[in-house]
């Protein structure tokens, strides 16, 4: 049987905020346990929470970005569950009247075609704190820094049909909040979190399949393996006349399996319920105008600008648009440059095998897109040839400077001295007689395949510096004799 | 000096008759000497209130004048109070000293007002009777076999038996005009938002309201004054600039209409009650007020929507009292489980059980709409009948309490009977409207209570009205006897 797979997702992202959702304390990554929670962290009775306006002003940035409805007044619940690092025995959260309601997002997938994903909606929401179970001899430590950091939860539609078209929309997600710089995106430090709803069902049925959850997945590459395994042990299950039960998975790296975390009966009745202690969040017209005239440009306002203006292709511009880092350093190097298409070509190939072998991002490229630029500039103006700004590349790789000061202190600059080629090549044919004897012999068509041979033996003479057009002009007036 | 009332206290310390310092002296020994036949407090704060009256003689000393400044008062102990116990009357707070002040206690002590103590009060102020507190029930000073109302029966029992001239309250249903009628007391509950819950350990936080106790309604104006305004700390309290409450108190009451709600003349009102109240309706129409009888239809449904609302707020709001960062914990619990369940199971008591399982009931699925949804409708209703009464007249009045105070131990098997006293006074914490409750007359030496409801933030016509009314009468002067 062919199985379709259906996925939704749920991304946790945190807001980069100064401070938490519903206190002043500050919301840095790594602090001392429990040097970060104040009162309200702490759930003392007695307190209250203020909202954080801040928190607001992201989500409706990211409502907009994702050209979605943003409702005139959301409201926040609380959420009741047990647990020793939820202070306040309920988390506040938004259920009925999340801040952004349906929104979409278009991704681009690795064949250059792009799928619209629909957004359910997106809430915000208060972190919990961390449970610590080492170094306690038996007993558990409560460390509530986090307890109180701002979340945006974005949920997805079940839209999503294959792991690498989640990995895809993942990304995009993830590219698009640090483009509106409301989250730093970083996934080891669990800025940016999934859980992933997972079903299969036969090709052409109408209805979902039952769904798992796998929740916590906090890297691209174990989305896609979490989704892949998830599916192929739905498959299994099925076709060996079993049956999938709605529950919540883990997915372990190390094991590569996901594991049954707790069934649906065992779930909590969270009993939400609107929070008495915050008043409905009403948001204005003339505060949405303000936030939609302080938004960036988006990740796909940029890639369509990029085929537009720079006449590149969709995966091209999509590539060089998928961060708001990797697309500045593109049109950074353009605008040194002045040339789209070498700039794009420098920088998807030469460029980025560098990072990938050194497993840098952009912002920590050792060759800075000025120099990148500069140096796209002297294979212009014919300065230097592409084989030599492949070397000239890897000298800026090893920090020896610019474009011009490489080209200057060893040397590289192109020869483009008629009487100095000619002299070069006139060594070159002497060295070679016997094969400009036979070149001068043979047919038009034996010709043009030795003619390379020479122009090799022309390049490896003047070290590569030799003009490579004024080299072939030349020596074919030479051996045309 | 302990008859003197905190506007006579305010002369009497500023013509130097006698110092902060021997005014409180002069109470804690009287509540020394007599407090252990009424257990109106929880905590005695005795070095904290002598350095507060000498602090304060300093001020004065110094040239201030502030009508609070060494004004002796209480704290219904839910006020967190920094490093002083602060137990909301419960077991699992036994142990628990606040890390902070409440707003209202900031602002009360930043005016010069000295803290005599932590008063007692239904646990977790779940209660019309102060019997559920752990430290014991609250005895009532003009009959000690009877209650003096609750929740903050301890604050009442103190201020009528003179152990404090005024203190202060919180009102989720009735909880500061019920023990204020039961002890001839005049308490306010203010507009919801117009005084900050910061500090005040919430039962259900879209009812709360803290509040005066004190025997006069200029006493309440004083202490209210110190009290309301906004606070950033508390989303829902209100950004409104506060009246002048003093000033307001003499405004001649000629043209003030009164309504009179039908439905709080009804079936299961002592007709005795009913006789006082309406003698203090002719009182008022000799100060020129003119009378109407109205209706608020939907009042009915109060109690059973106060009884869903309040248990679904108070189920988690005392979710936090787990036994894990504060407060009472189980000994060797054998897992996480087993420490949540007795941790809870040992540190609150039957009411605030019940009132937690009703409302963890009420907000399950499948039950939310039917109890929880519908109950906020009947709230809306209620709100709206308030709003078209007052469409026709300035001031609600009705008696503030059923009953008169009830023998302890009389309504402990029959929660229901209890919670049927507050049938007239939690309409208005519904609604979220200002209520007062004044002295209005005896039946056979317990006191009688008169509510007076207000639309919104008119605290100030409140305080007006009953000042006008304790002008003309003397039922607020009278003292228990043996105090």
């Amino acid at each position: 049987m062919q199985w379709e797979t259906v996925i939704g997702l749920e991304i946790h992202a945190q807001l980069s905020t100064q401070s938490k959702i519903f206190s002043g304390s500050a919301t840095t990554f790594g602090a001392e346990p429990n040097t970060q929670a104040s009162l309200v962290d702490l759930g003392m009775p007695g307190t209250l929470p203020v909202l954080n306006a801040e928190a607001v002003r992201m989500a409706c940035k990211f409502g907009l970005a994702i050209d979605a409805e943003i409702a005139e007044k959301n409201v926040f619940a609380r959420k009741n569950y047990f647990y020793p690092d939820l202070p306040k025995g309920y988390q506040t959260s938004q259920m009925d009247h999340p801040i952004v309601g349906k929104g979409h997002l278009d991704i681009t997938l690795e064949d250059g075609s792009t799928r619209r994903i629909g957004i359910t909606r997106a809430h915000l929401e208060e972190d919990a704190g961390k449970s610590l179970h080492e170094d306690f001899h038996g007993m558990s430590g409560i460390d509530l820094n986090r307890a109180g950091t701002p979340l945006l939860e974005i949920v997805s539609e079940p839209d999503i049909r294959s792991a690498k078209e989640a990995v895809a929309y993942v990304k995009a997600i993830h590219a698009l909040v640090r483009y509106l710089g409301i989250c730093d995106g970083n996934m080891a430090e669990g800025s940016l979190r999934c859980d992933c709803n997972v079903s299969v069902r036969p090709k052409g049925q109408a209805e979902f399949g039952t769904r798992a959850e796998i929740k916590n997945v906090n890297s691209f590459r174990f989305i896609e393996k979490a989704i892949n395994h998830e599916v192929q042990r739905q498959i299994e299950l099925i076709e060996d006349g079993g049956k999938v039960v709605q529950e919540t998975r883990l997915y372990d790296p190390n094991k590569d399996e996901t594991r049954s975390m707790r069934s649906k009966e065992e779930a909590n009745d969270y009993r939400y319920f609107p929070c008495p202690d915050l008043l409905p969040v009403v948001i204005e017209q003339s505060f949405l105008d303000e936030v939609r005239a302080s938004l960036p440009e988006l990740p796909g306002q940029k890639r369509e600008r990029f085929e537009r203006e720079f006449g590149l292709s969709t995966y091209d511009a999509s590539v060089l648009s998928a961060s708001r880092e990797m697309a500045d350093y593109f049109e950074q190097v353009n605008a040194t440059c002045g040339d789209a298409k070498l700039a794009a070509n420098w920088v998807m190939g030469e460029l980025s095998s560098l990072l990938n072998k050194e497993g840098l991002d952009i912002e920590q490229s050792p060759v800075s897109a000025e120099h990148l630029g500069g140096m796209i500039l002297r294979i212009k103006d014919d300065t230097i040839s592409g084989k030599i700004a492949k070397m000239v590349f890897e000298a800026m790789a090893a920090g020896e400077g610019s474009a011009d000061e490489i080209i200057e202190k060893k040397g590289l600059k192109q020869v483009t001295d008629s009487g100095a080629i000619e002299a070069m090549l006139d060594e070159v044919l002497a060295a070679n007689a016997e094969q400009v004897e036979q070149y001068r012999a043979s047919d038009e068509a034996k010709r043009g395949k030795m003619f390379g041979f020479f122009v090799g033996q022309a390049m490896k003479a003047s070290k590569g510096k030799a003009n490579p057009g004024q080299v072939n002009q030349l020596l074919k007036k030479k051996l045309e004799g | 000096m302990h008859n003197l009332t905190l506007a006579e206290i305010a002369r009497n310390l500023a013509e130097k008759r006698f110092s902060a310092e021997e005014l409180t002296r002069t109470l804690l020994a009287r509540i020394e000497q007599l407090d252990p036949q009424l257990n109106s407090f929880i905590s005695v704060t005795d070095e904290l209130a002598i350095a507060q009256a000498k602090a304060a003689d300093a001020r004065r000393a110094a040239g201030e004048n502030g009508a609070l400044l060494g004004a002796p008062i209480g704290h219904k102990d839910l006020f967190c109070t920094q490093g002083i116990r602060t137990s909301c009357g419960s077991r699992i707070l036994d142990s628990f000293k606040a890390p902070y002040d409440a707003t209202v206690v900031e602002r009360l002590a930043a005016a010069g007002t000295v803290t005599l103590g932590k008063l007692n009060m239904d646990e977790f102020a779940m209660g019309s009777a102060n019997e559920s507190s752990y430290y014991g029930a609250v005895k009532n000073p003009w009959d000690l076999s009877r209650v003096p109302g609750g929740s903050s029966g301890g604050s009442a029992a103190a201020i009528a038996a003179r152990l404090l001239p005024a203190a202060t309250g919180t009102d989720t249903g009735g909880s500061i005009r019920q023990p204020a009628a039961l002890t001839n007391l005049t308490g306010l509950k203010p507009t919801y938002g117009r005084v900050s819950r910061w500090g005040m350990v919430a039962y259900a936080s879209s009812l709360d309201q803290g509040g005066p106790m004190a025997r006069t309604a200029e006493d309440c104006a004083l202490l209210l004054s110190a009290m309301a305004g906004f606070d950033p700390k508390d989303s829902t309290s209100v950004e409104q600039p506060l009246d002048d409450y003093l000033a307001a108190l003499s405004q001649p009451l000629a043209g003030l209409r009164i309504g009179l709600p039908k439905e709080y003349f009804g079936a299961g009102l002592d007709p005795k009650i009913a006789d006082a109240v309406m003698a203090s309706v002719e009182e008022l129409k000799r100060l020129g007020a003119t009378v109407k009888d109205i209706s608020l239809p939907n009042m009915q449904h109060a109690i059973p929507s106060y009884y869903v609302i309040a248990p679904a707020e108070a189920s988690s709001n005392l979710s936090r009292f787990d036994g894990v960062r504060f407060g009472y914990r189980c000994e060797n619990p054998v897992d996480l489980t087993d420490l949540y369940k007795r941790s809870r199971a040992e540190g609150f008591g039957d009411e605030v059980k019940r009132r937690i399982m009703v409302g963890t009931y009420a907000l399950s699925a499948g039950y939310y709409d039917a109890y929880y949804l519908k109950a906020q409708k009947i709230r809306r209703l209620i709100k709206q009948d308030f709003v078209a009464a007052f469409e026709q007249v300035d001031l609600i009045l009705g008696p503030t309490t059923p009953n008169l105070a009830w023998k302890l131990g009389e309504k402990n098997a029959d929660p229901v009977s209890a919670y049927l006293e507050d049938i007239y006074t939690i309409t208005a914490n519904l609604a979220g409207i200002p209520g007062l409750s004044m002295p209005a007359g005896f039946i056979d030496g317990l006191p009688v209570g008169v509510q007076l409801l207000a639309p919104y933030f008119q605290e100030a016509r409140l305080l007006n009205v009953a000042h006008q009314y304790q002008q003309v009468s003397d039922w607020h002067l009278r003292a228990p006897a043996g105090f």
